[in-house]
């Protein structure tokens, strides 16, 4: 008796052989290509990343005016206008259409009375003017320590940024590039894509106390460009400022002294830390206003081995009385 | 036209819908970047089965679980309409049943009629309101409301997250959220193979509100005299409550689909008619209730009987600020993780078996994630049920005079592993972060002999135990971060009068 399952193959004919045998031999060729191709000693495959240099933000050096102005004052967007003004105003620095980069120190979740953040109103006369001079576009940012969004909020610096026709740009996980420093300590070193996307980096940090390096200034601020685990640099840290200074040249540096945190730096907490500084520095060598601003907080130049370090490099000077300075009382 | 689209069934999908859209609108409000004071934890506000448990273990009512009133008063009113109306759970559940079941009329008679199963969900909840009566607050394993939060919080948005980056700033992770995942996509998954499978089998807010509808004053009412025993109602009936015989109202949804789905217009939502068939009672078997409170009975002193994070305190569990003391806080948590949804660091998570088993998926911070942010209280403001009570910045920080911050424990100093006191190397970053003022941490400059022969000055940093609030961005910024030099654990936190080390402070 037959099968129940008796559906039957049909015969192999001559033609359908070769048809079949040469499906498979092309499917075997393919085999071996594919593993002829990928062939490889490495267990992995390397992309080549690539890996950014940081341009240099300076605008064209002109002796006719000062290299520093100092204004003393209370009214803190007033006192930038004028201390912007002396060094030669925002035209000097920002080109029309211009993508200005802000890098002000908003590495804390804490108010603007306690001194740990920049001056909100000082970050929002320097984006004022950056849009007066008709620059595209005016970003705000900083790589926190605390939360950024809170850091941003709580500082005040990101509603008044806002207000001023500015854009705050925090640096997601994936906004980070690789960035070769080519400094002693510093190698290469994620950076937000913002350092190279815009055409100008204005510094705007503020003066603090710091346990470790003494002081954190404009020059400790450039930290605040650095992502990956920047919490090593610690461990060299006279020697990492130095090189972020020499590898980061900003079109110019706004340094808040209109509140000055003497203790507890850099974070903070109590108004009992803070002094009233009512003070505004602008300058394009960023170690002669580092230098200027040690005066609030009790320092000289030779306690500081940054600055000995960043002038031997040629960065600036420290000896700030040496330049044409421009001080005056609003 | 209009009236045809303004059908009972549309108007339940519409009603459906918004609440669902609702819900997730409201857990992806829940986050610093976003939230003004919206009420994010509505929906576990109006959950009867949070609100009655809690109160069998701690006796109050806390705030906004009052709104589950609404659901209560309604239900003994108008049926167990929140099942297929508001639950998000139920809502999802019923949307995916209908996408991977596409069913002949005889598969749906089969699958939606009653089945003796559906009677596991009563003796789930009267296990748990044994538990709870005894003191140990279980609910949240089961609680839809609770576990939807949950699976939302920490798996589905950031996983969302991961897909399309545009969510937060920075990717939060949490431990055990694949687990939470998968529980969550085998509960939908279930669906594929007995429609509403969650909601007709497991859901013990489900069965109190059946319970509460076991004889509602409006109902589904079939005519007895026009019925021509098609057996269409059961098409697409949510509850599985056979509308076409006598109705177990506790199973009954009432989601209206009987009555549109009967081509007689035998079946009407309202009062009973002449005609009216009866209503079947709630069908559980006795000695199995007893059975289930027994279990309670005895699990209940076992569990009270293994270490857990009450009988002695365990260091990792560092509990966010504002959280009672351990006992009370188990008594209160359900496990439904708005705070670690909120939390801006992302350093609440779900706890694994660090708390005992009592407390797991309670939150607990994990210091290398994120850490405590000092100005911040939101999580003890989105905490349903009070386990985290809300505090104001001024009580956590200790600003008003003669108050002490609130503290969730102490960090300590791994000389073995920290840079300066191990290997001679500058560092004191926790030093440069901690947020007090006067800092916590502080450091001696000591002269030190290096291994060749040369000396340097060297910082090397202490804790003061009595400034020290526990919050760990110390431990979280240290550069050993695979573990720690300087590490928090929970002894000296504010809630306990027993987890303290230090005599006078």
């Amino acid at each position: 008796m037959a099968s129940k399952h008796s559906e039957r193959e049909e015969m192999v004919d001559r033609r359908q052989f070769i048809l079949r045998a040469a499906a498979a031999c092309g499917v075997a060729a393919a085999a071996g290509a594919w593993g002829y191709i990928f062939y490889s000693n490495e267990p992995v495959r390397r992309s080549g990343t690539k890996i950014y240099t940081f341009k240099d933000y300076r605008t064209e050096d002109k002796k006719l005016f000062p290299q520093l102005a100092v204004v003393h004052g209370t009214d803190a967007d007033r006192m930038v206008r004028a201390a912007i003004e002396k060094v030669g105003g925002m035209a000097r620095f920002v080109s029309p259409g211009d993508k200005v980069l802000l890098k002000p120190n908003a590495a804390w979740d804490r108010q603007p009375e306690q001194a740990a953040n920049t001056n909100p109103a000082v970050v929002a006369a320097v984006v004022k003017l950056c849009l007066e001079a008709r620059a595209a576009e005016v970003w705000v940012t900083d790589v926190s320590v605390n939360d950024p969004d809170r850091c941003f909020t709580r500082s005040g610096i990101g509603a008044a940024v806002k207000k001023a026709g500015g854009t705050v740009r925090l640096a997601a996980e994936n906004d980070f590039v690789l960035t070769d420093l080519k400094g002693d300590s510093l190698k290469v070193w994620p950076v937000s894509r913002f350092y190279h996307q815009a055409d100008k980096l204005i510094n705007l940090p503020i003066v603090k106390n710091h346990s470790l390096s003494k002081c954190t200034m404009a020059m400790k601020n450039l930290y605040g460009s650095l992502g990956g685990q920047r919490n090593r640099l610690h461990q060299d840290i006279n020697t990492s400022i130095a090189d972020l200074t020499a590898a980061i040249r900003p079109t110019l540096t706004v340094l808040d002294a209109t509140r000055v945190l003497r203790k507890n730096g850099p974070t903070g907490g109590n108004l009992s830390d803070v002094a009233i500084g009512n003070t505004v520095i602008a300058g394009t060598d960023i170690v002669a206003v580092e230098s200027y601003g040690l005066r609030f907080l009790d320092l000289k130049v030779e306690d500081i081995p940054f600055i000995v370090m960043a002038e031997k490099k040629g960065i600036g000077i420290s000896d700030w009385k040496s330049l044409n300075v421009a001080e005056l009382n609003i | 036209m209009i009236e045809k689209l303004l059908s009972l069934r549309n108007i339940r999908r519409t009603y459906a819908v918004f609440f669902l859209l609702l819900f997730i609108l409201l857990v992806w409000l829940t986050g610093f970047r976003r939230i003004r004071g919206y009420e994010t934890q509505l929906f576990i506000d109006l959950d009867p089965l949070a609100a009655i448990a809690s109160f069998l273990t701690s006796w109050t009512v806390y705030k906004g679980l009052a709104l589950s009133l609404f659901i209560i008063i309604g239900t003994i009113f108008f049926g167990r309409f929140f099942c297929s109306w508001i639950c998000p759970m139920g809502i999802i559940n019923q949307i995916t049943g209908s996408i991977f079941n596409k069913l002949r009329a005889v598969d749906t008679i089969a699958l939606n009629s009653y089945r003796p199963l559906y009677r596991i969900k009563y003796y789930i909840l009267v296990l748990l309101l044994a538990l709870a009566a005894f003191g140990s607050l279980q609910t949240g394993l089961f609680d839809p409301l609770a576990v939807i939060t949950r699976s939302f919080a920490v798996s589905v948005f950031p996983g969302l997250n991961y897909s399309s980056g545009w969510l937060y700033l920075r990717q939060p992770v949490f431990q055990g959220g694949t687990l939470l995942g998968v529980i969550f996509v085998a509960v939908l998954f279930a669906n594929r193979f007995l429609p509403r499978f969650w909601c007709r089998v497991i859901c013990p807010l489900g069965a109190l509100l059946g319970l509460l509808s076991f004889r509602p004053v409006f109902g589904i009412w079939r005519d007895v005299d026009r019925c021509n025993d098609c057996r269409k109602c059961l098409g697409h009936c949510h509850g599985g409550c056979d509308p076409h015989s006598a109705l177990r109202t506790c199973e009954c949804h009432v989601c209206m689909n009987c009555i549109e789905d009967c081509p007689e217009g035998a079946v009407h939502y309202g009062l009973p008619r002449a005609a009216s068939s009866i209503h079947k009672p709630l069908d559980v078997n006795r000695r199995r209730l007893m059975e289930s409170a027994l279990a309670g009975a005895v699990i209940f002193p076992i569990m009270r009987s293994t270490i857990t994070s009450k009988t002695s305190p365990r260091y990792r569990v560092i509990r966010p600020p504002g959280s009672l003391v351990e006992g009370d806080f188990l008594r209160r948590c359900i496990k439904c993780g708005e705070c670690m949804k909120v939390c801006p660091t992302n350093a609440i998570q779900p706890a694994l078996t660090e708390a005992g088993f009592e407390g797991i998926w309670t939150p607990v911070l994990i210091n290398s994630i994120g850490y405590c942010e000092y100005n911040c209280v939101l999580c003890g403001h989105l905490c349903p049920t009070g386990a985290i009570t809300p505090l104001t910045l001024e009580r956590k920080l200790g600003k008003a005079a003669g108050r002490k911050p609130v503290r969730i424990g102490t960090a300590f100093y791994d000389r073995g592993r920290c840079l300066p006191w191990a290997m001679n190397i500058d560092c004191i970053v926790c030093e440069e972060v901690c947020p007090t003022s006067p800092k916590a941490i502080w450091f001696e400059t000591v002269e030190v002999k290096l291994r060749d022969g040369t000396t340097k000055m060297l910082k090397r940093p202490y804790v003061d135990p009595n400034i020290c609030i526990g919050c760990g961005i110390c431990e979280n910024k240290c550069p050993i971060h695979d573990r720690a030099a300087v590490r928090v654990t929970s002894i000296g936190e504010t809630r306990s009068l027993t987890n303290q080390m230090i005599l006078k402070s």
